[in-house]
């Protein structure tokens, strides 16, 4: 059965109507929260600072917190949001009474995620900009990396939420998982200059490092041969991660 | 249609449902003509719900083929599901915006478009009675509004088949009777329906043929008034007793049971049913042995209950306990 495209994005609709109904209340803080970590730590701690990777702090900071932007604002909907309406609304049982397929779904998800990351990561970057912490114009490519950045926690999280027997499963993926990733993923310090070489591989490995890096290299315009790996390892996850989301959500809706 | 009018809307050729090792439903064979309403019926946990759920595509069976209009389910589930309505047995409604807005969001996923979808949504509205509270939010309105919601949103695309899991399960008597007429109704303008109902009352009314189930197993099938003369008498006498029947079934009732104008005779728990073309003559030999255990005799028609109980030797209420 192939995808119907119309039908994923009628999926979308459905989550868009839901979310325009609400958005003033979770945007107007999604703007604040940058605002907050750009002084408190950007300015505040960076005052303490002489430069970090040779930039100030803050603006050493910026291109990180867009990508955790991005990642909070779509793992709050692949995860509890998705699973709230899979197993509690019945939403998705609901759906497949109409010729909508459990493939459909699935991408009208991620379509779904994909707009909140591009929607949350862009309002970061906005007030980056209004900070002056934007170097040049080159930064204006953390624009494409913001979706990047949402499809790859979009497939992470999808896939997570299909698996897991209960609601109370997300504590591990929050506090075991995304947690790390913001401290550890080259936000708040350069890996580079603080691990060793054996460690820096395993470091590659993880999710966050490759969205914060692209942007990095955008806001310094300073683009390599590195940043193709960097959207190889994001597409290629991604792939293989939806994959087994398609056999999980297939499995659990239609069994 | 390019259908023949006499070609079944759905057609079960030996399905099976397995969970694991559990078997859920079990070597079905069912026939849905065109125009019918048809009921299953069985205790809860007796396979309806999972037949539906392999009617309508959510599931495949395990063996057996499922057609709906023509098309094998398993392989076709978009072209089934584009001509069928169906309502699940708990709402799933949008609790937090009106019933017009979950009309319309779930017209989208039928693929309409303004100015169609409004117009459908209106109509749906007016037909189910649901304007007086459409720019309400969906958890503040009742039980009986939320399935009328319901049974709407399942018409979105005018389905030729209307399938409905237990559609009063819930309700209050007088806003049963209201849903019954609207299954009527639909019925009239020429829908085919398949309901689920643990409710043999229900069934009596609403179908015009009803298929039994009992542990995944049809064990009964045919019109609710050929079940009855088939499997029992057009009357039942019900006498109740203070102990359990048992083994120690009290003389008088012993006496009637073996009359040859009863046809069938049961007992469950303090309860026994002798069934007969008529009643009366067994009401008067019970009088006239003066009654001795001093039984509370009722005579009633037979029912569908009645015909359960002697396929499956056990009431609803124990089959589902």
């Amino acid at each position: 059965m192939r995808l119907s495209p119309r039908h994923a994005f009628s999926v979308w609709q459905r989550n868009a109507t839901m979310y325009g109904r609400t958005w003033k209340f979770t945007l107007l803080p999604n703007f604040f929260e940058p605002v907050f970590y750009l002084t408190s730590i950007g300015i505040g701690v960076g005052s303490y600072l002489q430069t970090m990777g040779g930039v100030p702090y803050a603006e050493f900071l910026a291109p990180g917190l867009i990508c955790v932007a991005a990642m909070n604002g779509v793992s709050y909907e692949v995860t509890y949001n998705v699973f709230v309406r899979m197993n509690f609304e019945k939403a998705y049982d609901a759906m497949l009474t109409t010729p909508i397929l459990p493939d459909d779904i699935l991408a009208g998800e991620l379509l779904w995620a994909l707009t909140r990351s591009t929607l949350y990561g862009s309002v970061f970057f906005l007030a980056v900009l209004l900070f002056g912490l934007t170097p040049g114009p080159f930064a204006a490519g953390a624009l494409l990396v913001v979706p990047l950045c949402g499809l790859l926690f979009g497939a992470i999280g999808l896939t997570y939420t299909m698996l897991i027997p209960g609601i109370e499963m997300f504590s591990f993926y929050f506090t075991l998982f995304l947690t790390p990733l913001f401290l550890f993923s080259d936000v708040f310090f350069p890996i580079d200059e603080r691990l060793s070489g054996g460690w820096l591989l395993v470091a590659e490995m993880l999710p966050l490092l490759h969205p914060v890096r692209l942007t990095r290299a955008f806001f310094r315009g300073d683009m390599g041969w590195l940043m193709l790996w960097d959207v190889v390892y994001i597409l290629g996850v991604s792939a293989l991660l939806l994959a087994q989301a398609r056999r999980a959500i297939r499995k659990r809706l239609t069994t | 249609m390019n259908q023949a009018t006499d070609e079944p809307v759905v057609r079960l050729e030996g399905v099976s449902k397995s969970f694991g090792d559990r078997t859920v439903v079990c070597g079905v064979d069912l026939v849905v003509p065109r125009g019918c309403c048809f009921g299953l019926l069985g205790p809860n946990g007796a396979g309806k719900t999972t037949t539906l759920r392999m009617i309508y595509g959510a599931t495949a069976p395990s063996r057996g083929r499922v057609e709906v209009f023509g098309h094998d389910v398993t392989r076709e589930p978009r072209a089934v599901r584009a001509r069928l309505g169906m309502t699940l047995q708990e709402d799933a409604l949008l609790e937090e915006v009106s019933p017009r807005a979950n009309l319309r969001i779930f017209g989208r996923h039928h693929l309409l478009r303004d100015p169609e979808l409004s117009k459908r949504v209106e109509e749906l509205l007016d037909r189910l009675e649901l304007r007086s509270h459409a720019d309400l939010p969906v958890r503040a309105l009742s039980g009986g509004f939320k399935r009328r919601l319901a049974i709407a949103r399942s018409l979105m695309n005018r389905p030729e088949l209307l399938v409905l899991d237990e559609p009063t399960t819930g309700l209050d008597p007088a806003v049963r009777q209201a849903l019954w007429s609207s299954i009527r109704a639909l019925r009239r303008s020429g829908t085919t329906i398949l309901l689920t109902t643990h409710y043999m009352e229900e069934a009596e009314r609403l179908c015009d043929r009803v298929a039994i189930f009992a542990e995944g197993r049809i064990v009964a099938e045919g019109s609710p008034a050929e079940l009855i003369r088939c499997h029992l008498a057009a009357e039942a006498l019900e006498l109740e007793h203070d102990e359990d029947g048992g083994s120690k079934i009290p003389a008088a009732l012993a006496m009637l049971a073996s009359d040859p104008a009863c046809v069938h005779a049961l007992t469950i728990g303090s309860r026994t049913i002798l069934y007969a073309a008529d009643v009366a003559p067994l009401l008067a030999r019970l009088h006239q042995s003066q009654n001795p255990d001093g039984h509370r005799a009722i005579a009633r028609p037979a029912n569908l209950e009645d015909v359960f109980l002697r396929l499956t030797g056990s009431s609803i209420a124990e089959q589902a306990a």
